[in-house]
């Protein structure tokens, strides 16, 4: 059986206040659980990667083929504990290596 | 060189400071052209001071109007004003008769459909054949989407999915913007580009949405509102002294 490819995103959190892991990452299934139903959901492959809480990125990986999906329920949360946030694609790659160059890159 | 344009900014304009955060964020995201609805009877100077902030942040900056006639003929009296005053013009259309008087008008460069009622919603196969043969694009405001929820949300999105199809079919053009309110209705073009599978636009064409066609219809209007242009595939090339050089 052919290995699923994926796709690692990095996204820039943008708010007043600061989130734990958990709470961003529960926000994010939330949102791609009410627009896709749970088959959409499962077919996502969704998973945390890492979060810096200092640079408040969050790294996520998903399917390749759901990644557009994935970015529109991501644009979607528009607050989180009613507080207001956006998330913002700053870096997409194939390779969690490749995807730290990006960001590094980016720094630079 | 493609770059991504927002066409719908909706900037505080009274409010210096957020009007900056809302340009800051703009740049930030990639954006390197806004469009930005003034009022009607709005001084340039305004038009001015929000050009200065936005070059500072390095943004282009597109003056537009955002018309909501009530009739036909109201929305030819605001045309006949305003469209020389404005690099952009979108008519909100609120009943049948000023959709399909917008479709036909060359003057009018955006349709827009704010309702979320399919039934007042105009964008049908009619609206578009005029459309297509004038030089109006259909605007998809992606505030709409993220503002609503649940039932509203699903019937919008089964609006635009129609309406986006039947664009595609007659050859109408289709501008993504973002008609952000404030900073966090701000999304990047990646996020709006992404948007778009949920009303099954194909992705080559959302991607077009943010960058070519919103900047083929500034470039045409800036080229019609420039002193040289005289007609259509008419240019003053020289002037005066110059012509004999």
């Amino acid at each position: 059986m052919r290995q699923m490819r994926k796709r690692y995103v990095a996204l820039k959190i943008d708010s007043t206040q600061t989130f734990d892991e958990k709470r961003l990452t529960k926000a994010i299934w939330d949102k791609v659980y009410q627009l896709f139903g749970e088959i959409g959901a499962s077919q996502t492959a969704l998973s945390k990667i890492n979060y810096d809480k200092e640079r408040e990125i969050l790294v996520i990986r998903c399917s390749h083929k759901k990644l557009d999906e994935t970015i529109a329920a991501i644009a979607t949360i528009m607050e989180i504990d009613e507080v207001h946030v956006a998330f913002q694609v700053i870096a997409v790659s194939g390779t969690l290596k490749a995807l730290r160059k990006k960001l590094s890159n980016r720094q630079t | 060189m493609k770059y991504p344009i927002d066409l719908h900014l909706n900037l505080p304009l009274n409010r210096k400071e957020e009007t900056l955060e809302m340009l800051r964020r703009a740049s930030e995201l990639g954006y390197r052209s806004v469009g930005v609805p003034f009022p009607k009877r709005s001084r340039q100077n305004l038009a001015n001071d929000i050009r200065k902030v936005c070059i500072d942040q390095g943004l282009d900056l597109v003056t537009r109007v955002d018309l909501w006639p009530k009739s036909a003929k109201g929305l030819i009296r605001d045309l006949r004003q305003l469209r020389r005053r404005f690099e952009l013009v979108s008519v909100y259309c609120r009943s049948k008769s000023v959709a399909r008087q917008a479709a036909k008008d060359h003057r009018v460069d955006l349709l827009v459909f704010p309702s979320i009622n399919p039934r007042q919603r105009f964008f049908d196969l009619a609206e578009a054949r005029l459309a297509s043969q004038g030089l109006a694009a259909l605007e998809v405001e992606m505030a709409l989407l993220l503002c609503h929820t649940a039932f509203s949300r699903v019937h919008l999105i089964s609006c635009l999915r129609k309406e986006v199809a039947i664009a595609r079919k007659l050859g109408v053009p289709v501008v993504i913007s973002s008609d952000a309110q404030d900073v966090h209705e701000m999304r990047g073009a990646i996020e709006l580009v992404s948007l778009t599978t949920l009303f099954d636009m194909e992705k080559h064409s959302a991607w077009r949405a943010v960058t070519d066609i919103p900047m083929n219809i500034v470039e045409r209007n800036r080229k019609k509102l420039s002193p040289n242009y005289i007609a259509k595939g008419i240019h003053i090339i020289r002037r005066g002294e110059e012509c004999g050089k």
